[in-house]
């Protein structure tokens, strides 16, 4: 059994935040005296990642999950607990370790922004110590994956954002990291642009064998991605495990979808009908009775065309994240 | 054997860093003479002042001529812009922008880039300033007493102040890590330079009290030493003197970075990032 390449153990992190009312008067009041908030951003996480595999981070909002990624990568010394990647205590921040990772924060920028990409490159490989002939050659297969060719030679502010975060990902990966975090690495790109990134993060994995840690907002990137996700909400551990399990266990329904002339029909004793456009009902049901509605709908009326569907899995996910109260009470918000 | 190679790589990054420094700045063309404009205007604002009173005085301040004055403050512009850094300002924006977080993910102390990116940006303005001090020597009629000895002793001392009014400032900066109100702080530090360092009179022109302050503490070696030594106006005893005590600071500093920046990464609450 290899050992984990990520491992966590009851590892937490509190904020201590100046909080204070708006106005003129509480200004004033909190030169004299500041209540400090504790914000539990993340409490008693654990988990184990192997190495090689790439899984999905979920979590609303203020969940804790850009807070766990940057205590993984050294950024934040957490409040208690322990945490190993790679055998090294992060926050250590030793050269041996820092060489092996790589953070690519989506919508911000490592390259330097008046100069071409080609230029950061250099800066980097500098900065890696990486010997001609590796850089030359990861930097070619990174160039021909991500297909930068003509990027290189602009200037980054001259990029649009799609280019530059395919760039951005480029440069984050010269080095040739074990363990790659990603924060939300498709925010704001566009459909193509997405579905390349994650076409790429796939191809990577499967060459260089590095561990992926990807939080995102995109099911489709964690559905292309991800075999197993790790749940996080209000800064604990929901649910880790396979996706579809995932799905499994927090969607009790299934959806239907029937194609009928018109919408006049009326469908409620059939199930809960959502929506109707163009004689296209959408039905939701209890799960363990689809064979039952089916057969009867079937049978019943004049159907132009059936499908049963899972829910939407942004749906399942909106329903996992609006779980859970508040098991501290010392979190200040819900979401955002 | 190890650390050879370390040496040659961190030669590697910083002739990098030059190259990428260099490439920055050449874009902003205005902002350069903008810059090069305002380094000019203190010093020569402070040498119209005391020539001024120089000569309204019966011919000389103290050991200060109307020469020596325009001297002085030549030669001030000058190594102030060697020693001049921005620094604290940087990391002010970094922390709010959160780029910080991208150096402290980087295996290399985040100070060599900041050298690196210093000492090149003067670079680019040096040929502008030594067109001005051309100029303003052309203008004001300098004069000074130039020994082979001083001049000498001179390169060193500038290296030192160099090093020094960096490490100090660099450490200075590190507030950003506990306060996104670093601004406050760097104008206390900022009204001592100016009194205690030479820039707003040289410190001969002092009360007997101030020197001692002004020789007891930084400011005046991160700047009006070597001025002073390359004009002619210091014992080589006191050059000696000086030396030292640029040495001692500088190792202090050096015990002081390492002690703030351990205690500010740890801090570190990547706010904003």
């Amino acid at each position: 059994m290899p050992a984990p390449a990520i491992h966590l153990e009851h590892l937490s992190k509190t904020y201590l935040v100046p909080e204070r009312e708006a106005g003129a008067g509480a200004a004033l009041r909190s030169l004299f005296h500041r209540r400090m908030q504790a914000v539990n951003a993340v409490a008693d996480l654990s988990f184990d990642l192997a190495p090689g595999e790439i899984v999905g981070f979920l979590g609303p909002n203020g969940a804790g999950k850009t807070t766990s990624l940057k205590m993984l990568a050294g950024l934040l010394h957490p409040s208690g607990g322990e945490c190993r990647v790679l055998g090294h205590v992060p926050w250590a921040r030793e050269r041996e370790f820092l060489r092996q990772i790589t953070l690519v924060m989506g919508q911000r920028n490592q390259l330097v922004w008046d100069i071409p990409a080609a230029d950061s490159f250099e800066l980097n490989r500098a900065i890696y110590r990486l010997a001609p002939a590796d850089y030359r050659r990861t930097l070619d297969e990174l160039t021909g994956l991500l297909e930068l060719g003509p990027l290189l030679r602009k200037p980054v502010r001259n990029l649009s954002l799609g280019e530059r975060m395919k760039c951005e990902i480029a440069a984050a990966l010269l080095h040739r990291p074990q363990v790659v975090f990603l924060d939300e690495p498709t925010i704001g790109l566009d459909v193509t642009m997405q579905r390349r990134i994650r076409a790429f993060l796939e191809e990577y994995n499967r060459r260089s064998g590095a561990t992926i840690l990807l939080t995102s907002h995109y099911m489709a990137d964690v559905e292309a991605l991800c075999k197993r996700v790790v749940v996080i909400h209000h800064g604990r551990l929901l649910f880790d495990g396979n996706l579809s399990d995932l799905l499994q266990k927090f969607s009790a329904t299934k959806t239907i979808v029937v194609q009928l002339e018109d919408c006049v029909a009326d469908l409620h004793q059939f199930g809960e009908v959502v929506d109707c456009e163009d004689g296209r009902f959408t039905l939701r049901i209890p799960k363990a009775d689809t064979a039952h509605v089916t057969e009867r709908l079937l049978t019943s009326l004049p159907v132009i065309d059936l499908l049963v569907e899972d829910p939407p899995i942004d749906e399942v996910i909106d329903r996992v994240f609006n779980l859970a109260p508040d098991v501290d009470g010392s979190s200040p918000e819900e979401h955002g | 054997m190890n650390t050879l190679y370390e040496l040659r790589d961190l030669g590697k990054l910083y002739a990098q860093q030059l190259r990428t420094t260099f490439a920055t700045m050449v874009q902003y063309r205005a902002s350069l003479i903008i810059w090069t404009i305002s380094a000019v205007l203190e010093p020569l604002v402070y040498l119209v002042v005391w020539t001024t009173v120089s000569n309204g005085s019966g011919g000389s301040v103290g050991s200060y001529t109307a020469g020596g004055f325009a001297a002085y403050y030549i030669v001030l512009m000058l190594v102030n812009q060697a020693t001049y850094t921005w620094i604290m300002y940087e990391y002010e924006y970094r922390v709010r922008q959160g780029s910080l977080s991208f150096s402290l993910l980087r295996p290399v102390h985040p100070i060599h880039a900041d050298i690196a990116d210093n000492l090149s940006s003067k670079l680019v303005t040096l040929p502008l300033l030594l067109g001005a001090a051309l100029v303003l020597g052309l203008l004001f009629r300098p004069s000074a007493v130039l020994q082979p000895w001083a001049i000498a002793a001179f390169l060193p001392a500038l290296v030192l102040a160099f090093l020094l009014r960096f490490l100090v400032e660099w450490t200075l900066a590190l507030a950003a890590f506990w306060t996104t109100r670093v601004s406050a702080f760097n104008q206390v530090y900022f009204v001592l330079m100016l009194f205690l360092s030479g820039q707003l009179a040289p410190l001969a022109l002092f009360p007997g009290w101030l020197q001692t302050v002004a020789f007891v503490l930084p400011f005046r070696w991160m700047v009006g030493f070597p001025v002073e030594l390359a004009l002619g106006r210091l014992g080589p005893l006191q050059a000696v003197e000086g030396l030292g005590m640029q040495a001692a600071w500088l190792g202090l500093s050096l015990l002081l970075v390492r002690f703030v920046w351990k205690r500010g990464v740890r801090v570190y609450s990547a706010v904003g990032a």
